[in-house]
């Protein structure tokens, strides 16, 4: 190791920015929020950088990782438990901070454009900076405890950021709804933590996987529970089944946002604690399986959802609930180089579709409803080849970035036996529902005639359309690195192998299938929503009950408020509400005035008023007094002394 | 020892002191004017300086009849704030039976 990366910064930098725009953002001019806002997640992004120039050998001399801070004072010092405050560099942990730090920045940059006419500007950058404090505070954490401090705190900035426009009941009910969704999956998290500490005596990653590597037999049992745990708390996170009901509804946030939290960053969480805890799983097959087929399952269930839906911004919520399961399979057949890597790529596209998607939200003035859009090609040049790319990207077509680290999940879940192939089928099933319903979005936002000709749209400022254009080179040339070379730097993290196969050109061929269902979404999105655009409502009649089904998103809302909302409501209004807190609680509190009021009255009769009576009180008591004093007792009654000794105990 | 200056005993004088202090206790409960409770409190002030003096003269201790300055003293101010108050209690309620001044009775 030579020098120092100062990776503490990485995360105070921001933190610093929060501070600011937070405390004095309201009484600073605008630039200076502005300024303030833009230079804490690029100084964070230099500090990344130069650590990453270290790992790579550019310029300098290569360092070895991991690469580890921690703060001297300790943290967490009770009896046996020792924890550390402390951050690892490491190559997974790198890649994670490139993407956040680097996209981080980029949409910094677009919010200036999109965010310049709305209330609370400063609120935003501020919370938008809280954000990413948290973010590569859970990316860089040393051990798990420090991982949940930033786990919490994404999801504290994402309620804010949901709920930004509080004054609308909908955001404020949608942060709601993210933040106690999200605490269901914590609590699976929290008890993965207890259970590690149980079992382990450390939260230390490195000293976990010392632990397991030391004992290869140990399998199953605990450690399952451990791993389920750890999955129920990042399906929370990362949107899966079943607790990802909050990410459609968090689309009541600032578009950036979006993109930044609820696509490319934040709801990846899941993905890279799996990666980081790979070991745990790695012991557990059954687990693996659990994850292998939550992702599986969710990858398809929200494409189809996807399929109808008419919020240009919930197709793509529930796009990114689809990606996020395909990298959970991909976990889940141990490929977690494969899954980090499309959590790259998909950083890259996702953000891109969702920033296009508000440079046209903005250019048409706040309008959402797909219906409503329609020929915008002309108008919005940049952001119609830009989001061209990121559906390009997205549908898995060559050689644009999604194409490679898709192929690498379905060709390594293709590896694992029958019960991969049928994995697989699943995922190339729910790979022609993407590319369907990408380009039917794209089709119904830039294509054929204007459906609102009121409307005048305009292109966005160069501010938002900058990052879109690097956004848009990343999703065509991110992929390119491929998935041997990103492995092969991924191993010393994530230590996993992917096994060839014997057959050959199986992966060539399992590629030419993926674009081929690619080519029919496109094709069938083409005759339905570009040729003859009354196709689609024909359909949706033709299959009246199949189309309710998906627009009303199989009614996971409504059974879960009539199975858990509900039954839990009434719970709390009538078991603890009524009969504990009236019943059981005012009732006490109305015993404890009862006694007072009711002794009150009583001893009330003692203040007569009356003056004379006080005064004979008075003298009655110095005559018992001098009563007590005066008369020899022990002699007028010989046992007084011991009674009086008796009663003070002495 | 001639019999112009014979000591009185010691308990003369208490027994008086103790007469008076309860004459004053007396009067306190049982009048029903205010002026005539004030002198009754007198009373028990002076009966105590009474018993104050003789033990100070029989002691030889002049610590007693300190006392009673200060008790006289006490005594003064006290006549004041008192006499004040029960000029104001007249003015706004035009009597001075102890009995009918019972505003703080709920």
């Amino acid at each position: 190791m030579n020098g120092t990366f100062n990776i503490w910064l990485i995360p105070l930098l921001p933190f610093a920015g929060f501070m600011l725009n937070g405390i004095l953002g309201s009484r600073m001019p605008k630039w200076l929020v502005t300024t303030v806002a833009l230079l804490a997640p690029l100084a964070a992004f230099g500090v990344v950088v130069n650590a990453a120039r270290s790992v790579f050998g550019i310029g300098v001399s290569t360092s070895s990782l991991p690469y580890i801070e921690t703060c001297p004072m300790g943290w967490i010092n009770i009896g046996a438990l020792h924890i550390d405050f402390s951050f690892v560099l490491d190559q997974l942990s790198l890649v994670m901070l490139l993407v956040i730090t680097g996209v981080g920045f980029l949409i910094h940059i677009y919010s200036v454009g999109y965010m310049s006419h709305e209330e609370g500007y400063a609120r935003y950058f501020a919370f938008l900076n809280l954000f990413l404090f948290f973010m590569t505070v859970l990316v860089l954490a040393g051990n798990v405890l420090l991982m949940f401090v930033g786990w919490e705190g994404v999801g504290l900035a994402s309620y804010l950021l949901i709920g930004f426009y509080f004054q609308k009941d909908s955001a404020a009910n949608a942060g709601k709804k993210a933040f106690i969704v999200n605490r269901i999956g914590d609590f699976g998290f929290l008890i993965g933590i207890f259970l590690l500490l149980a079992n382990f005596g450390t939260l230390t990653f490195s000293e976990i996987a010392a632990k397991l590597t030391a004992s290869p037999a140990w399998q199953g049992g605990v450690l399952t529970t451990i791993a389920l745990c750890l999955l129920f708390g990042a399906t929370g996170k990362s949107a899966q089944l079943p607790l990802y009901i909050w990410l459609p509804d968090a689309m009541e946030g600032p578009t950036p946002v979006s993109a930044l939290i609820h696509a490319a960053t934040m709801v990846t969480a899941g993905v890279y604690m799996i990666a980081r805890t790979h070991v745990l799983f790695d012991h557990s097959p059954f687990a693996l399986g659990v994850v292998a087929i939550v992702g599986a399952a969710t990858a398809l269930f929200a494409a189809t959802i996807a399929l109808v839906q008419n919020d240009i911004k919930r197709v793509l919520a529930y796009s990114t609930i689809s990606q996020l399961g395909y990298m959970f399979l991909g976990c889940g057949v141990a490929a977690y180089s494969a899954a980090i890597f499309h959590l790259v790529t998909h950083a890259f596209f996702k953000a891109l579709l969702f920033l296009a998607a508000g440079s046209i939200i903005h250019a048409i003035g706040g309008e959402q409803d797909l219906r409503k859009m329609g020929g915008l090609r002309k108008h919005l040049p940049v952001t119609f080849w830009t989001m061209t790319a990121a559906v390009l990207a997205i549908a898995g077509f060559f050689p644009f970035a999604g194409f490679f680290s898709k192929d690498a999940i379905l060709y390594a879940a293709y590896l694992r036996g029958p019960g991969g192939i049928a994995l697989w089928f699943v995922g190339l099933v729910t790979a022609l529902l993407t590319s369907f319903y990408m380009f039917r979005l794209w089709y119904m936002t830039f294509f054929g005639e204007s459906r609102s000709p009121e409307i005048h749209p305009h292109e966005s400022p160069w501010s938002m359309l900058g990052p879109l254009v690097i956004l848009a080179l990343l999703s065509i040339g991110g992929g390119w690195i491929g998935i041997e070379r990103f492995a092969a730097y991924l191993w010393p993290s994530v230590g996993e192998r992917v096994a060839d196969s014997t057959i050959p050109h199986l992966e060539l061929n399992l590629s030419i299938a993926a674009v081929v269902v690619a080519l029919i979404g496109w094709f069938i999105a083409d005759r339905l929503y570009r040729e003859k655009p009354a196709h689609a409502a024909q359909m949706a009649e033709a299959l009246p009950g199949a189309y309710k089904l998906l627009a009303n998103k199989y009614y996971v809302d409504e059974i879960y408020g009539a199975t858990v909302v509900k039954p839990l409501l009434g719970f709390s209004k009538y078991a603890l509400g009524w009969v504990v807190d009236v019943g059981l609680l005012g009732g006490f509190a109305w015993l404890l005035g009862g006694i007072a009021l009711f002794s009150g009255a009583i001893l009330q009769r003692w203040q007569s008023g009356n003056l004379r009576s006080y005064a004979a009180w008075l003298a009655a008591g110095a005559a018992a007094v001098l009563l007590f004093v005066l008369v020899p007792w022990t002699t007028v009654w010989p046992d007084s002394m011991q009674l009086i000794l008796k009663v003070t105990g002495r | 020892m001639n019999l112009f200056y014979q000591e009185v005993p010691l308990a003369w004088y208490l027994l008086l002191s103790a007469v008076l202090f309860s004459l004053g206790v007396l009067g306190f409960l049982i009048k029903r004017n205010l002026i005539t409770v004030f002198m009754s409190i007198e009373l028990m002030l002076n009966a105590v300086n009474l018993s104050f003096v003789t033990f100070a003269h029989q002691w030889h201790a002049v610590k007693g009849q300190i006392f009673v300055f200060f008790v006289m003293m006490v005594a003064a101010a006290e006549a004041a704030v008192g006499l004040a108050i029960i000029i104001a209690v007249f003015r706004a309620r035009a009597t001075l039976a102890v009995d009918r001044i019972d505003l703080m009775k709920l």
